[in-house]
């Protein structure tokens, strides 16, 4: 698999349980995205978005299946990576339904956390998060306490950390479920922007109808099983 | 890297003070407890120094005088001055009573001493010393008279011509230093309707009214009311000899008791003390454990209520260690609160004690180590409810 592919997925299958009680959440799933690609990743609810989300993020081990994460195969039956951790901290960002901002760190640490688990120096980090922030148009809240946000800041943040450690994947669990229409197209404008800028392959798990035409390929999963199609691709203003 | 708890104590430090000065004063009455056991300790000590002797001489087989009742006769010292070793041989008595203050009480230990000889208070803080063989007093402030005052003891008023500190018994009550034969009288007078009863038993009883014996009745009245005992005698070893040694010839020429310094510390403070001493160690131990689980309650439910962040935390990369410190910081930092907050508050209410409460530097260092050992192992459950933390909890679904 080329350098290309920020994330790449193969035949991925998960099983809970033995024997008769088993039960296959994921099923031969394939999926790819290329840096700079927000794809969507659509389904009703038992369909396995989740499972797929903790998978691609590294937090459960698929039953099989191989999986590639720039260019790098990181699973294939097996984790190859020994520290998942670490896996997790430098080369996935995670974006939350809600944003879980760490409450009592303000907002430029918030984003630097995770530069400075990268043991980076902690003015490196800072101007990192800085870096994020202003692009986010939240450097003005750069001090401000995360309750002190709006939830539309709140979530710009939350996005600046995903970014932060600047990783090849950002995996958005239902990033815009509590948002109005305005504010979800926002969030949505700006991961493309964040994707486009910092060639970032972006998975967004979502039923949010407001955002769904916004995308221009769609994963569709039910019972396990994904489907690729193509989005409407609507213009984000 | 920023320190997690260090923020998150400053994020909620309202609440984190407000803990602190809670646990604190659970601590300030664990160290004021300590305090207590000390000053029980030093009054004993104290009561040990003051008397300024090497030996005490008291009656055969009993403990005497502060942990037992002891009678000898006062002419005994002067056997004892004849004995080698001995430089000074002085008789006391201890009395244990209410004095009259106006119209109260006070509870104070009375002690006859000669003046000059050990027995006597070892300082003065105002006044004089007694020079008159009757009815003087030097006392204790802490028994709250002052120079001047007139104290009733007994049948007698006496007054106030000095003031002394830390002079108390062993059990605190602080001391009135009169002349021995006031207090000889003091501690065997009885009241003189006994006397007139005491007499006309005597009177009425043929073998002491003889009418061939002139002179017998009035010898025996005169006995009745006159008291030659003392409570010991306080022995000072001339230079060279050991007190011990001392001892055992007093032991088996005279027929008496005699303990040296640390026989005598061994009586107040293994013996005297010892049931007190374990009743404040029974509390020590009550209080230590309460403070644990205080500690272990806070720390835990704060915890719990940082879950979710805490499955964040870990779903981003954090280390498991790096959330352990950040516990064990927290319980640590409210040990530190609680226990800057509880030695000041001891130290703040110890003096309004009544009795002697000595707070030692080593105790609260010993206390301060407690405290911090205390906030580890009670940290250890909220720090294993944190790592058990799935980071998969922090996605949906």
């Amino acid at each position: 698999m080329g350098a290309s592919v920020g994330i790449h997925i193969e035949g991925l299958s998960k099983r809970y349980g033995e024997g008769d009680t088993a039960v296959d959440a994921l099923k031969e799933v394939n999926m790819s995205v290329a840096p700079g690609e927000v794809v969507g990743l659509i389904g009703p609810s038992g369909s396995g978005k989740t499972t797929l989300l903790k998978c691609l993020g590294a937090v459960i081990e698929p039953t099989r299946g191989r999986m590639t994460l720039g260019g790098e195969v990181i699973y294939d039956n097996g984790w190859k990576i020994s520290d998942l951790r670490v896996l997790r901290r430098d080369r996935i960002g995670f974006i939350f339904q809600a944003p879980y901002l760490i409450p009592f760190l303000d907002v430029t640490d918030n984003v630097a956390l995770l530069p400075m688990l990268a043991r980076r120096p902690n003015g490196e980090a800072r101007a990192r998060a800085l870096e994020l922030l202003t692009a986010l148009d939240v450097a003005h809240r750069a001090k401000a306490q995360p309750s002190e946000l709006s939830g539309g800041e709140q979530q710009r943040v939350s996005i600046a950390r995903a970014l932060a450690n600047k990783p090849p994947v950002i995996l958005a669990d239902e990033p815009t479920a509590p948002l109005d229409s305005e504010r979800a197209l926002a969030v949505m404008r700006i991961l493309n922007q964040m994707a486009t800028q910092y060639q970032t392959a972006i998975i967004v798990v979502t039923h949010d109808e407001k955002i769904i035409p916004t995308f221009k390929r769609i994963y569709h999963i039910r019972d396990g099983r994904t489907v690729e199609e193509a989005g409407e691709g609507r213009a984000l203003q | 890297m920023i320190s997690l708890a260090g923020r998150d104590i400053l994020h909620s430090w309202g609440k984190f003070v407000l803990t602190g000065l809670g646990l604190g004063l659970l601590i300030g009455v664990t160290l004021t407890m300590a305090g207590v056991y000390r000053g029980m300790v030093d009054d004993a000590q104290v009561l040990l120094n003051n008397s300024g002797a090497d030996l005490w001489v008291v009656q055969k087989d009993t403990q005497g005088p502060y942990a037992e009742s002891s009678s000898i006769r006062d002419d005994v010292h002067r056997g004892l001055l004849g004995m080698p070793g001995v430089a000074q041989a002085a008789n006391v008595t201890y009395l244990t009573m209410q004095v009259r203050k106006g119209n109260t009480d006070v509870r104070a230990m009375v002690v006859g001493f000669e003046p000059g000889q050990p027995g006597e208070p070892s300082y003065l803080v105002a006044g004089r010393r007694i020079t008159r063989s009757h009815y003087e007093a030097v006392a204790d402030v802490n028994t709250g008279f002052a120079l001047g005052d007139r104290i009733r003891i007994r049948r007698h008023d006496y007054t106030v011509v000095g003031l002394t500190r830390r002079m108390v018994s062993s059990g605190g009550d602080p001391m009135v230093f009169i002349p021995l034969k006031d207090a000889q009288e003091a501690q065997f007078l009885k009241d003189n309707d006994a006397i007139v009863n005491e007499r006309a038993r005597t009177t009425a009883n043929p073998a002491l009214n003889r009418p061939g014996v002139p002179g017998l009745l009035d010898a025996i009245n005169a006995s009745q009311t006159s008291n030659h005992n003392v409570n010991a005698v306080l022995v000072r070893v001339k230079a060279g000899y050991a007190p011990e040694a001392v001892a055992q010839e007093i032991r088996r020429w005279k027929h008496l008791q005699a303990f040296t310094r640390a026989q005598m510390e061994e009586i107040l403070i293994a013996k005297l003390i010892a049931t007190a001493a374990k009743q404040i160690g029974m509390f020590l131990v009550i209080l230590a454990i309460v403070s644990a689980a205080i500690v272990a309650f806070i720390i835990y439910t704060m915890t719990l209520g940082k879950i979710r962040e805490i499955a964040v935390l870990k779903l981003i990369g954090t280390h498991n260690r790096t959330i352990a410190a950040m516990i064990l910081q927290q319980a640590l930092g409210l040990g530190l609160i609680g226990f800057v907050v509880g030695k000041i508050a001891a130290t703040i209410w110890a003096p309004a004690f009544p009795k002697y409460v000595l707070l030692l530097p080593g105790d609260s260092a010993r206390g301060f180590v407690i405290v911090m050992l205390v906030c580890v192992l009670a940290s250890t459950l909220a720090i294993r409810a944190a790592l058990r933390v799935d980071p998969a909890t922090a996605i949906g679904g």
